[in-house]
């Protein structure tokens, strides 16, 4: 049974350390079984939080040697023998206690997204939606929120005044749902430019690569809702048709504000 | 014990050798770079009969060694390339994909993934001039005018004194185009524009067709990208060695 070296970050928002632990390790385990063994053997009070341990809860993100990761779906056999393991709280997030920490940064730009808004029903009393249509869309709701994409993206991660005023790549995507569901009415792309701070994001990709459902979020939700606002604000062959189809270029009054507001 | 400061707001915690792709991007785009603007300044050996190389096309001056449209007289005595560069260089610099590797390469914002920025101060893309990455669709309108006229070059390429042939500057060039045609009509613009500005594709199924076959090819953007950049540099590279006399072009007509 190997013993592996692995550096937990203790503490709280007052402080904290690195501290090293050797833990033995049996064949199969993942990142998450290490840290309950810790829990189980040394550190009884260490604080993670975590639930399905299947990559589908997305409560157990957290930075393994430096990357964005679920820790129940790192395995321990991807590192090398030998190498030591470093496991610390998401960055973007404000500490709770060692491995957990305030996400409630997401929750409150979650609020303040225009709800879906369908079309009035058809003459048979039904709404109508094609395949085609469904599939593109699908890919979005995928997502399970474990907020590893916005811990990545470099804006609000390195940049903590920008937090105000961009939502952060896990709302482009639920804004890229409802702008391209076909019984969707509201159109959000000024309230994207504006107040979502859609332009701050220079496509770095990295959300896309931490991703564990492989979500295209770049290029299938943040491009595509880009491409939507040059339309709408630099283009003036498209601006110029929104403004003969009757459009309206802002959203209605009475949507809720975003926290920065 | 530690603040939070010492222990979370270090520069970053990744063990992995991250700095390999900065370092790759910054050598390969500063060589083209060089060659580009090498080859643009020497205004020779770009035409070896019917070969034009793609950085001289469409070549717009009665001083080009084999006019295209010859619009601008005589007066222009600069490099012709000149004229034409800006069309490929800003569908380049605006493309999503090369915004993503020279943002990380070259400005260090970030140079990767959980690694800090190198700026204290960010505003995106909300501020001049990179507010100006919004013109991407007309630079992709003028990169399909210029491609338009690079597919006309090959079908000239296989014309050997009003005979067909096929030389293998011929193949070269046809295969510099098909890697053109796969970057332009994938980039991500182009996928909006054929059909990914609709909510629903019922009903439009030619617009659907399009939006596939864009995304099918914008899956691979970036091999695009990349294989396209090294077909330019290789096709010019092939016809001045030519033109110079350096090798010898093998060619079957049919007479």
């Amino acid at each position: 049974m190997p013993t592996v070296k692995v550096n937990v970050f203790r503490g709280d928002a007052s402080g904290g350390e690195l501290k090293r632990y050797d833990v033995p390790t049996d064949p199969g385990m993942v990142v998450l079984d290490v840290v309950h063994r810790i829990q189980a053997t040394q550190e009884p009070d260490l604080a993670v939080r975590w639930n399905c341990k299947a990559g589908k809860c997305g409560s157990c993100s957290a930075e393994i040697n430096g990357l964005p990761k679920l820790m129940c779906m790192t395995r321990m056999d991807t590192f090398e023998e030998g190498e030591e393991i470093t496991v610390t709280p998401v960055k973007t997030f404000p500490v709770i206690r060692d491995l957990v920490t305030d996400v409630s940064y997401n929750y409150e730009w979650a609020k303040t997204i225009p709800a879906f808004k369908p079309k009035p029903k058809e003459a048979d009393g039904t709404r109508r939606m094609y395949q085609d249509d469904v599939e593109r869309v699908q890919e979005f709701h995928k997502c399970i929120e474990c907020f590893l994409c916005q811990d990545v993206c470099h804006v609000i991660r390195d940049h903590e005044e920008d937090k105000a005023g961009f939502a952060g790549p896990r709302y482009f995507v639920r804004l890229a749902a409802l702008e391209m569901h076909p019984l969707d009415t509201n159109d959000r792309t000024e309230l994207i430019r504006q107040k979502y701070g859609l332009g701050y994001c220079n496509i770095t990709k990295c959300c896309t690569d931490v991703c564990p459902e492989h979500i295209h979020i770049t290029d299938n939700a943040i491009i595509p809702l880009k491409e939507r606002v040059v339309t709408s604000t630099y283009d003036p062959v498209g601006w110029a048709l929104r403004r003969m189809r009757g459009k309206p270029a802002t959203l209605a009054a009475g949507e809720p504000e975003p926290p920065s507001a | 014990m530690a603040t939070i400061a010492d222990v979370r707001q270090r520069p970053h915690e990744r063990t992995d050798r991250w700095w390999i792709e900065p370092i790759f991007i910054v050598t390969v785009l500063g060589l083209f770079g060089i060659y580009a603007f090498v080859v643009s300044v020497m205004n020779n050996n770009y035409f070896h009969d019917p070969y034009l190389s793609p950085f001289y096309s469409p070549c717009l001056t009665t001083g080009c060694i084999h006019p295209t449209f010859p619009i601008i007289g005589n007066w222009y005595n600069l490099s012709p390339a000149f004229l034409i560069v800006g069309s490929p260089l800003a569908f380049r610099v605006t493309c999503y994909y090369y915004r993503r590797s020279y943002y990380r390469a070259f400005f260090w914002s970030p140079p990767a993934c959980s690694v800090p920025d190198a700026r204290a101060k960010y505003s995106g893309e909300t501020r001049f001039p990179f507010i100006l990455q919004n013109i991407h669709r007309y630079a992709l309108y003028l990169a399909v005018l210029v491609l338009a006229v690079l597919w006309w070059d090959v079908i000239l390429a296989f014309n050997f004194d009003s005979h067909f042939g096929i030389g293998l500057g011929s193949l070269i060039m046809l295969a510099n185009v098909v890697l053109l045609s796969g970057y332009t009509f994938g980039c991500h613009a182009a996928r909006y524009l054929v059909g990914g500005y609709l909510d629903s594709f019922h009903g439009k199924s030619l617009r659907f067709r399009l939006w596939e076959f864009a995304t099918m090819l914008n899956e691979h953007h970036s091999r695009w990208a990349w294989f396209s950049l090294f077909s330019v540099m290789l096709t010019d590279l092939y016809i001045r060695l030519n033109a110079a006399g350096v090798i010898v072009d093998p060619r079957w007509v049919l007479r």
